[in-house]
């Protein structure tokens, strides 16, 4: 299924990224076009080396590309400044680390309404937004706890809660369940698959691993900077 | 982000790293103590002279020969007894103008001997310096025409010479004269550090044919109010220039006295101030270096914070708020130990210590001056760093 109508997710024309690493340059993509629709479920999978992180990056608003275009949400990312960037990314896009990434002396509510912080919503609206969002993903018995407190599937569903608590467009998921033993990861898994049938936000899967690739209904193999197979053929 | 926000996640990392807070305050502590406590022991010192001079007596115009700088030796008096009704002349009331001649010399009694400032003076200079007799009487108009060898002792004198004895009537020789006592003043304490209850006055007449001049030291004229002072001592100084063509005369009068001397030690006050400026100085320095290492240590909650959409701003002004709070928290707390340390000085030791609103309000405004300053480089390294970098530091 692709499409929810309006304008794509996330729509790349032949981006390139190189940088200089300890004065070699690197060409970590070589030309990559894709577009990703509202409500898809793309995993992107591929060797270390092959790119896939770089291109996270870059739809992550993280990065800018060497050229090529990017928009994200339709806004079309290359004359922005770093601070509409930034708000774009609080906007409309949401991570979720194979670190997890949480704040280690805030409690799970506190870290859930961080990106809520940054868009200015006020203390109690935030509150309410991240109580809810934490029991979404079956949290709502933690929100005192501190990371340190929870299992490792329980700190990725409080930062999946973290992604989503700002109703993003897409959900950018690096390596979600690299840290996790097998049950946790297929119950993240889960939770990822049921938030994007319910709430129709895109999400795209960085993996190297084909078991947890099988989950989206789309996927994107990468080789040495370039997409070497796409199961929608949308990229080259 | 809200303002509020950014108060609150600072004050929350700096909770989180008590120790090290405290510690990193510790320099700016120090630094604003030393401030509050100089600064208050150099305005002490300051009121404590100024009380003196002022205890000197009200609207007092000194009249010296010469000029009065540190390039240069005093003048010797030309001045007599002359120039003395002269001048009482020139000011129109003989009961406003009194004359000085000072020596130092041994005084006895029995076996009991000292040395003590002999002024040899008249009548006058107990209305104008406001001087109390204690015990008997003042000197006369009578003592000063017919040369009388009679002398009215500081209160100190007294007590030395005499001890329990009333000294009224009884005789004290100075170098080597007999003197009758006629009266001993009332103590008024110290100027500069010479006790003026020290002193034994004697009639100006004989002190000159004691000590074989025919000079005076100067005179001292009063002013009927603080309107005219200026106008009588350029009056007095202009009428000594005709009297002496090419002689320099100087008046010198309270205020000129109390300006000279408060800005002589506003600068003792500052160079104390600066001084310890510079501690506050190496409290910032200590302030930068913890929060560049804070920054480093939180590379990875930074690269966070960017990927779930904090602007550059918005780092910068945590990473800010907490260097401007490390030190103006700091600085409250230095401000009220050193508040303390004054009151303490003040009270059990000597020292005057007065503490000043002005001290106070630039100790913090310089704390929070110092967190501005030497917070602004590590935040905008904080707000520079790339998220994609910072995400994947250790």
């Amino acid at each position: 299924m692709t499409g929810t109508g309006g304008p794509p997710a996330l729509e790349a024309v032949d981006l390139t990224r190189r940088y200089q690493l300890e004065g070699v340059a690197v060409e970590a993509l070589r030309g990559v076009s894709l577009r990703i629709d509202q409500g898809e479920f793309v995993a992107v999978i591929g060797p270390s080396g092959s790119g896939k992180s770089t291109l996270m990056h870059l739809l992550g608003c993280l990065d800018r590309p060497s050229s090529g275009q990017l928009r994200v949400g339709g806004v079309e990312l290359s004359n922005l400044s770093d601070t509409r960037l930034a708000e774009l990314r609080n906007a409309t896009i949401g991570f979720v680390f194979q670190s997890f990434h949480l704040l280690a002396r805030t409690t799970a509510l506190e870290n859930v309404a961080l990106p809520l912080v940054y868009r200015g919503v006020g203390k109690a609206e935030r509150r309410e937004r991240a109580r809810a969002a934490l029991e979404a993903v079956g949290l709502g018995h933690r929100v005192r706890h501190r990371p340190s407190q929870m299992s490792g599937g329980e700190q990725q569903r409080v930062a999946i809660a973290r992604a989503l608590v700002g109703e993003p467009k897409v959900l950018l998921a690096d390596e979600p369940t690299g840290n996790l033993d097998t049950r946790n990861g297929v119950e993240v898994m889960a939770m990822l698959d049921r938030l994007n049938s319910e709430s129709g936000v895109a999400v795209v899967l960085v993996t190297h691993e084909p078991e947890i690739a099988a989950h989206a209904r789309r996927q994107i193999r990468m080789r040495d900077g370039l997409i070497e197979h796409d199961t929608a053929g949308a990229g080259r | 982000m809200k303002g509020r926000e950014a108060f609150a996640m600072a004050l929350e990392a700096l909770r989180v790293n008590r120790l090290r807070s405290v510690l990193t305050m510790l320099g700016v502590i120090i630094g604003v103590l030393a401030v509050v406590v100089l600064v208050a022991i150099g305005t002490g010192a300051k009121d404590e002279i100024e009380k003196q001079i002022s205890g000197l007596g009200t609207n007092i115009i000194l009249v010296v020969p010469g000029r009065i700088t540190l390039g240069a030796a005093p003048t010797q008096s030309k001045l007599g007894l002359a120039d003395v009704a002269y001048i009482r002349r020139v000011v129109g009331d003989p009961s406003k103008v009194t004359v000085s001649l000072q020596s130092g010399e041994t005084v006895r009694v029995g076996r009991v001997e000292t040395f003590v400032t002999v002024i040899g003076t008249d009548q006058n200079l107990v209305n104008i310096f406001e001087r109390p007799v204690g015990k008997g009487r003042p000197l006369s108009e009578t003592d000063v025409d017919t040369r009388r060898r009679v002398a009215v002792l500081g209160s100190e004198v007294a007590d030395r010479m005499f001890g329990d004895l009333d000294p009224i009537g009884r005789q004290v020789t100075v170098s080597g004269a007999r003197f009758r006592v006629v009266g001993v003043y009332a103590t008024v304490g110290q100027t500069f550090g010479l006790s003026r209850d020290q002193e034994i006055h004697i009639p100006v007449t004989t002190a000159q044919r004691l000590l074989g001049i025919e000079r005076i030291n100067g005179l001292a004229v009063g002013a009927s109010g603080p309107d005219e002072i200026d106008p009588l001592s350029d009056r007095v100084t202009a009428a000594l220039r005709d009297r002496y063509p090419g002689e320099q005369f100087s008046a010198v009068t309270q205020t000129a006295l109390l300006g000279t001397i408060g800005s002589v030690l506003g600068m003792l006050t500052g160079v104390l101030a600066a001084i310890a400026g510079i501690s506050l100085l190496v409290g910032g320095v200590g302030v930068s270096n913890i929060m560049l290492v804070s920054v480093r240590e939180r590379t990875r909650e930074i690269g966070l914070r960017k990927a779930l959409g904090a602007r550059q701003r918005d780092i910068l002004a945590q990473f800010l708020i907490e260097a401007v709070l490390l030190t103006t928290i700091g600085g409250l707390i230095g401000i009220v130990l050193g508040v303390g340390g004054a009151l303490a000085i003040q009270a059990l030791t000597p020292v005057p210590a007065a503490i000043t609103w002005w001290s106070i309000a630039l100790a913090f405004g310089v704390s929070a001056a110092v967190g501005v300053f030497f917070g602004v480089a590590p935040a905008r390294r904080a707000g520079r760093l790339d998220p994609v970098i910072a995400l994947r530091a250790e």
